[in-house]
């Protein structure tokens, strides 16, 4: 694969779903490895200049994953992501939420479905963010822009407020 | 009372007024020529929109018009590529992941 990767994202508004789809250049074993195993995901799931530190991480049904993005300034952004299915190398899907430090679910979440295939030594990763309401989809895409707070921003009104202003 | 843009973009008529008020600045009159609902129906309707900032009034002599406001509509648009920016950059981060891992077995 030498041209730019694939990646489909795209928003169903009015069902308030997101998807998105990305090939790697890796096989299947890995590439489950990398998103099921915290010493691996710590290592990826930045988002740069951030860094993500897992806590707790329990693959298995009704286990949890407990992390924090952490910005260079040192702030800790927390999450849960709870497993609600696991069908190994195919599937899993997670109920995710804000959290505080003391892992206090901030409510309401989303519920993300990874698919996993590979072909001809490529596999892809599909993904469906479902939210039930549209408070959801907006704790969601607020919890999007607080991440990338690569920009510092502490929020989600700072952010705006700053967009709005250029 | 605070109403966001999701609950407004939510109901398909709500979502043809705006596609209709895109093309050009309308009265309530003439937006509810379009639809079967009742002028109070498209009245409510366009009390949310407007609620949420998606559309604004603008008096033109007599009659009040309906227009865009098209920063709202942007807002959607920007926290989504905010979230679509947040995972090119996690994507990518595991490319050179991978890249490393594969090297290093070989």
């Amino acid at each position: 694969m030498n041209s730019t990767p694939l990646f489909d994202f795209s928003v169903d508004k009015e069902n308030k779903t997101v998807y998105m789809t990305r090939e790697f250049n890796a096989g299947l074993d890995l590439v489950w490895e990398a998103w099921t195993t915290a010493e691996l995901l710590d290592k990826w799931w930045g988002p740069k200049p951030m860094v993500t530190k897992t806590k707790v991480m329990n693959f298995e049904v009704g286990g949890r994953r407990f992390f924090a993005m952490v910005s260079p300034e040192g702030h800790e952004r927390w999450f849960i992501q709870r497993f609600t299915s696991i069908s190994p190398k195919t599937n899993f899907k997670t109920y995710n939420t804000f959290a505080d430090k003391d892992e206090n679910p901030e409510l309401p979440g989303s519920d993300w479905d990874y698919n996993f295939s590979e072909q001809n030594g490529i596999t892809k990763v599909s993904i469906t963010i479902f939210n039930e309401s549209r408070e959801r989809m907006e704790k969601m895409v607020e919890m999007g822009a607080i991440q990338g707070c690569a920009m510092q921003f502490e929020n989600l009104d700072e952010l705006l407020a700053a967009l709005s202003q250029k | 009372m605070r109403r966001d843009i999701f609950q407004a973009i939510a109901d398909p008529t709500r979502r043809a007024i705006i596609a209709l008020i895109a093309l050009q600045a309308m009265t309530p009159n003439a937006i509810a020529e379009h639809f079967d609902t009742t002028r109070q129906g498209v009245s409510k309707h366009l009390r949310i929109l407007t609620e949420c900032e998606l559309i604004k009034q603008e008096h033109k002599g007599r009659e009040i018009y309906y227009q865009l406001e098209i920063n709202k509509m942007k807002e959607i648009d920007k926290w989504l590529e905010q979230f679509r920016k947040i995972w090119e950059t996690r994507f990518s981060q595991l490319d050179d992941l991978l890249a490393t891992i594969q090297k290093q077995k070989k």
